[in-house]
């Protein structure tokens, strides 16, 4: 069988895109790698339906909930648990859950498979008990942890102001806030104006901002940030207006905002472009959402980070561009504006412009005593020595160091590798690449290669 | 270092894992990876340097959260839900050939 869509991804850009695609007739299987719809912004919306979790995650989670129903009652074949580790030309999909390897065949494919926080090695991030805002908030809707004991957060953005806040409402207890941002600075106030299109979301971030402010949890300016203790994280030092300080810590959270996931693009040759505000790559994509590859396309953050909203309008759009690839008989571009797509698309991303200037990616040089990959465990001093004497290819990097061979292959050190390349060989950030990335998209074992077939022959 | 906010003098758990081959109360929605922070000492152990790690970004891609699961190791414990019984045991370093 084929499927005329292939899905990855059942946050807000993919299941908008399976809900309009089945509305328009096409056969559709969404492939997730959670055990339930949702993605990382809905994580859990099916179970938190009430009580105090629910209460704390606010109305914007909540909105989640028609949505993964419409998904839910769409008629798309659906399967949860499920890895996509290799996707082939024209297009066949190699999948694997439950420990089976599995091949399925699509006509056109839809990455919407969202974001990870961008990586920001600095010493003691390794350590247990530091972690990233966003994984704590993942806790907070799968089982509704909260950190114990001396809980810093560290960082800048929206989603640490939102975390503290869910946290502070379920009378959970932070140390205090670390903010490492900027401030508000001229380039952000220069995109003021065109924010107050979103008001609703500018006076959520400052209300967020009062209530931790009152709280007395706030400090600002904040650099220099370093984690220790044996075996576990046990103490914090920073510093701040110029002075050294420290503090017990028993979880430190940490987050520098949210980068794109393009390892399936990147290993499929798509196009990308950089982002020089946020530095980060993101697919290449027309307005109708496809790659430069025919028949491949991108919506959500995976398209570059537009937040939940533009990434639902951005999954119908893709949808209709979708249906246009695969030859339904339907006016897409009467669609595109009966629905008023790109209005709806321009005003969730009126804010964006303000934050991507008020949040900017951290420029620090990182320490050579640093671990820059986790996995393999490969410091900032190694990758510089060898940049020295290399060219300013991040695949020269890996091969003499293992650098971003391990497990997650490149998706926590890539960037930080470019940094110190382009540092080294005194290069503008955006003109040295980021690994080559090739197959398997996620390990594999033999056994499940092997396993290969056995689904498709019971079929 | 976390706990949950279902956890409370009168709340039952609703299953039971075994850690280490101890029996831990766990609750549904749960992945392993929050079963790891919960409980101390049942993190894994890197690769390379033999130094304790646990779960950092919940969402598939830092892969700190490797654990043995009912038997298979290597496994993301952050996209995997708990289940009544379910085995689950600290990696330590790399993984093992056959397991």
């Amino acid at each position: 069988m084929i499927h005329d869509v292939v899905v990855i991804g059942a946050g807000p850009a993919g299941m908008s895109a399976a809900v309009q695609l089945r509305k328009l007739g096409a056969s559709v299987l969404v492939v997730d790698e959670q055990p339930a719809p949702g993605g990382q912004i809905w994580r859990g919306i099916e179970r938190n339906a009430s009580g105090p979790i629910a209460v704390a995650l606010g109305p914007d989670y909540q909105k989640g909930r028609a949505l993964t129903a419409a998904f839910r009652a769409s008629g798309a074949e659906y399967s949860p648990s499920t890895q996509v580790w290799q996707i082939e030309d024209e297009w066949t999909l190699f999948l694997t859950s439950e420990g089976k390897a599995r091949r399925v065949r699509a006509r056109a494919v839809l990455l919407s498979n969202g974001a990870q926080e961008r990586p920001v090695p600095f010493p003691g991030w390794t350590l247990p008990g530091v972690m990233t805002v966003g994984a704590a908030q993942i806790l907070l809707k799968s089982g509704g942890m909260l950190p114990q004991g001396n809980v810093w957060i560290a960082g800048a953005g929206p989603l640490p102001l939102l975390y503290a806040t869910q946290v502070l409402g379920l009378k959970g207890q932070i140390s205090g806030f670390l903010d490492t941002s900027r401030g508000l600075n001229l380039a952000a106030l220069a995109k003021l104006p065109a924010a107050w299109r979103d008001l609703p979301s500018l006076a959520k971030g400052l209300k967020w901002q009062r209530e931790l402010r009152r709280n007395g949890r706030m400090i600002r300016g904040v650099s220099d940030l370093r984690a220790e203790g044996n075996g576990r994280l046990q103490q914090l030092e920073w510093t701040a207006g110029g002075v050294r300080r420290k503090a017990k810590a028993d979880v430190l959270l940490v987050h520098e905002g949210v980068v794109p996931r393009i390892h399936e693009t990147l290993a499929l040759g798509c196009d990308h472009d950089w982002n020089p505000a946020q530095k980060y790559f993101a697919a290449r994509s027309n307005r109708w959402g496809e790659t430069s590859r025919p028949g491949l396309f991108v919506a959500g953050d995976a398209s570059g980070i537009g937040g939940w909203t533009a990434a639902t309008v951005s999954g119908e759009i893709a949808a209709l561009g979708l249906a246009g690839h695969l030859g339904i008989k339907v006016d897409t571009e009467a669609l595109r504006r009966e629905n008023q797509l790109d209005g709806r698309r321009s005003r969730a991303l009126a804010l964006r412009p303000f934050l991507d200037a008020l949040y900017t990616p951290p420029t620090t040089s990182i320490a050579d005593d640093v671990v820059v990959c986790r996995c393999e465990e490969v410091t900032a001093g190694t990758i510089r020595k060898v940049a020295r004497t290399s060219t300013s290819d991040p695949n020269a990097i890996k091969a003499a160091t293992r650098c971003g061979m391990g497990p997650c292959q490149g998706r926590q050190c890539g960037y930080t590798v470019q940094a110190i390349l382009a540092e080294v060989h005194n290069l503008p950030v955006g003109d040295v690449s980021f690994f080559n990335i090739r197959p398997p998209l996620k390990p594999i074992t033999l056994g499940e290669i092997a396993s290969l077939g056995e689904l498709e022959d019971a079929e | 270092m976390f706990r949950s906010v279902l956890e409370g003098p009168t709340a039952q758990a609703d299953m039971t894992v075994l850690v280490n081959g101890a029996e831990t109360p766990a609750w549904d929605g749960e992945t392993v990876a929050g079963v790891l922070l919960r409980v101390p000492g049942a993190g894994r152990t890197s690769a390379v340097t033999g130094e304790p790690r646990l779960p950092y970004c919940q969402m598939g891609v830092c892969f700190d959260c490797l654990a043995i699961v009912d038997g298979v190791a290597s496994t993301q414990g952050c996209l995997v839900p708990v289940k009544p019984g379910m085995r689950i045991e600290s990696q330590q370093g790399a993984r093992e050939i056959g397991r």
